[in-house]
């Protein structure tokens, strides 16, 4: 017998249920029925609060946020950004048209890379599917817009995210993803990865003490687009 | 890993007089539980969350069987393999094939118990594959060839001065005089070292806090995105977890994760929560080629529907320990193999033996305070008193001690002669402690010596009880400290 069929056959025994076809179906039922469980009530506010409530809870983990009207004032918020923590002006961005389309170069000297991080960008502005009041976290998915390794290699990560798609529960991000995976056509299938990240990189594995930068970035940048959220594309 | 469990109480005594020790100890008292109170406090839901966690693991481990049928029909559509493996050696074999078929070289980890507990680093070394751990805790006790002793903060034991020894041993090819002093310094040190160890690894090897069925997916919570980086770099990610790690549904390892970080940490959620599933897809830039789950038994389906049944419930956040007043004295190497702490106590029997293990369940004062603090409500002292009984009945454990609870068990079954006894030992013991505690007490050395033991506090309950003090008076009882 299979290792496999061995452990299956004595976990059935060992269990000993009355009926194993009528608890085959109900389970069936229960990972196709996505009911929510509690959902502590902090996240439950009117859009407006919950923005806020994101932005305590993200800077209280040591991210920093900025606010921008418009996907227009990103190049000039990353640039200044850069000059501020008096890093090389060079970013590698997701390959998200959100980001590729927008003009870097009229109001910086840039340089600027699209695609998958390979360890020597300092830089790299990502977008976020949305964020989550309740922590603070952003929520990004993986595809072939958004490569996962933008979110760890570079020591600075710089996250754009707009502030309607800011949700006060994980729940209502998992919603999202579900009806984004039925929408291209692939019901059901998850991303080949979802990160939740929430402040940047830390460690106290040393004594305690709390550092930020152990293998992640050492700081975590949010620029949040509010006014009408228009894309560039749109606009 | 080999344990040294059988000699518990030497390690107890050594680790007592371990200087050193005893100071991260300390740290560790004032650090995680109070993080843990604050968080909970926070959010006033967090006691019913802990209620829906337990359910949900309960739910599944009734349905386990079913469950890990529906999660591997769904690793398997996304393009995942999985390995069942009954046992530590099935897995290690398993795990070394991927690798050989990979053709690898090098293996980055991030942490995992379940990893700990096959030894599966030694394996591959001894096959001529470089494992390499890279949580910053990990990579300091492997280079140090030690067991963790700590679920989630492994190198606790350690201070920064002892730290800076292992990397200037290890490290040789950096100068020499460097500073080392500041844990920044070290931090920073490690980090450079392993990124290449990222970069170039051909296969990651992953624990799983969850796996979900619904989905097919793993989870993994790091707050150093060491995991992350195991997992999307090399060409191979090899997640390695046990059978009981499944939840159902992406709502279910919410709530999970809701009172998880609290409970280890006290942060509301770790900096990095991951959700993998499969390999990377066509058009994707980056992720693994290959995606395969290694699902261990290794003792396990024998807990089912045992008196042990309940710690499959366990998340690993690693709170017991951190209340336990055995743990806070000893750490986590005396219990000598790979758990520790009451968590430890109740599991280490289950995985390598009662025998093997007996020192364990009695290394606790059963003040219950592991239970109060428990994510998932795991009745750890009734479990540790089951390891007890079982002992007992087995003949395991000193005839000294198995004599004394036998004469205890002979009196205390005959009330007319033990109550009697009772107010003799309490009226010689009343009139000569006189301040309420003596220094030292015949046949009472093994405790007088290390602290005072209290003077009975009158009568005893039964002739309190006689004389009227009942529950109605509690409050009568509290302002006499009869009762707290």
């Amino acid at each position: 017998m299979s290792q496999r069929n061995a452990i299956l056959q004595k976990l059935n025994e060992r269990l000993d249920r009355a009926d194993d076809l009528k608890a085959k179906e109900a389970i069936r039922a229960r990972l196709q029925g996505h009911v929510k469980n509690l959902i502590p009530q902090r996240g439950s506010l009117e859009q407006g609060q919950q923005v806020n409530l994101f932005r305590k809870e993200a800077e209280k983990v040591n991210a920093t946020i900025l606010s921008v009207q418009s996907y227009d004032e990103i190049p000039g918020a990353v640039g200044e950004y850069l000059r501020q923590n008096q890093l090389p002006a060079q970013i590698k961005i997701a390959p998200d048209p959100r980001l590729k389309e927008l003009d870097w170069t009229a109001k910086t000297s840039l340089m600027v890379n699209d695609g998958r991080a390979d360890g020597n960008d300092p830089v790299s502005v990502s977008h976020a599917i949305g964020g989550v009041a309740e922590t603070g976290t952003l929520v990004l998915t993986s595809g072939p817009e958004s490569p996962t390794s933008l979110n760890f290699l570079p020591l600075d990560h710089i996250v754009v995210v707009r502030a309607d798609d800011i949700a006060g529960d994980y729940e209502a991000l998992w919603d999202r993803i579900r009806q984004q995976a039925a929408a291209k056509g692939t019901p059901g299938k998850l991303p080949r990865t979802v990160n939740w990240i929430t402040g940047p990189s830390r460690t106290a594995d040393i004594e305690q003490t709390l550092l930020l930068g152990a293998h992640g970035p050492q700081r975590l940048h949010i620029i949040m687009v509010e006014g009408d959220s228009a894309t560039p594309s749109e606009a | 890993m080999d344990s040294t469990s059988p000699q518990f109480k030497d390690n107890a005594r050594g680790a007592i007089a371990n200087d050193p020790l005893q100071a991260a100890l300390g740290k560790l008292t004032h650090g995680f539980p109070k993080k843990r109170a604050e968080a909970a406090a926070r959010l006033p839901e967090f006691d019913d969350l802990r209620d829906q966690a337990r359910d949900i693991k309960n739910h599944v481990l009734e349905n386990l069987d079913l469950y890990l049928e529906a999660y591997e029909e769904k690793v398997i559509e996304m393009g995942g393999h999985v390995h069942w493996c009954s046992t530590a050696q099935d897995a290690r074999e398993t795990i070394l094939d991927i690798c050989r078929k990979a053709d690898a070289k090098t293996v980055t980890k991030s942490k995992s118990m379940i990893s700990e507990e096959i030894a599966v680093n030694g394996y591959l070394e001894e096959n001529g594959i470089e494992a390499i751990e890279t949580d910053l805790g990990e990579y300091i006790i492997q280079l140090r060839k030690e067991p963790p002793s700590h679920i989630i903060a492994p190198a606790i034991h350690l201070s920064k001065e002892q730290v800076a020894d292992t990397f200037r041993d290890a490290h040789q090819d950096l100068d020499a005089a460097r500073d080392l002093d500041e844990p920044r310094a070290l931090l920073e040190e490690a980090r450079a070292k392993l990124r290449d160890k990222f970069i170039h690894a051909d296969v990651g090897l992953t624990g799983a806090n969850m796996l979900i069925a619904e989905t097919g997916t793993n989870v993994l919570v790091t707050n150093e995105g060491n995991a992350d980086l195991t997992n999307n770099l090399p060409r191979v990610h090899i997640v390695l977890a046990s059978i009981e790690k499944i939840v159902p549904t992406l709502e279910d390892a919410s709530t999970v994760l809701r009172v998880l970080a609290r409970s280890a940490t006290g942060q509301e959620i770790t900096v990095y929560t991951t959700f993998c599933t499969g390999p990377k897809r066509p058009e994707d830039l980056d992720g693994p080629e290959e995606y395969h789950v290694v699902l261990l038994d290794n003792g396990r389906t024998d807990m089912i529907g045992s008196e042990f049944h309940e710690m499959l419930r366990c998340i690993r956040c690693g709170s017991c320990l951190n209340h336990c007043p055995i743990y806070k004295s000893v750490g986590g190497h005396a219990y000598g193999w790979v758990y520790s702490g009451p968590m430890g106590a109740v599991l280490i029997p289950n995985l390598i033996g009662m025998e093997e293990a007996q020192h364990l369940p009695n290394a606790s004062t059963l003040c219950g305070k592991c239970e109060t603090v428990c994510p998932m409500r795991i009745p750890l002292p009734r479990m540790l008193r089951k390891w007890r009984e079982r002992q007992y009945r087995s003949e395991v454990g000193s005839a000294k001690a198995r004599w004394s609870l036998s004469a205890w068990a002979w009196l205390a079954k005959r009330p007319g002669l033990y109550r009697p006894l009772m107010n003799l030992g309490i009226a010689i013991l009343g009139q000569f402690g006189g301040r309420g505690r003596f220094k030292s007490v015949p046949f009472a050395g093994g405790w007088t010596s290390k602290r005072d033991l209290a003077a009975p506090a009158g009568d005893t309950f039964i002739n309190q009880y006689h004389n009227g003090a009942r529950g109605d008076q509690s409050g009568e009882l509290m302002r006499r400290g009869i009762v707290k």
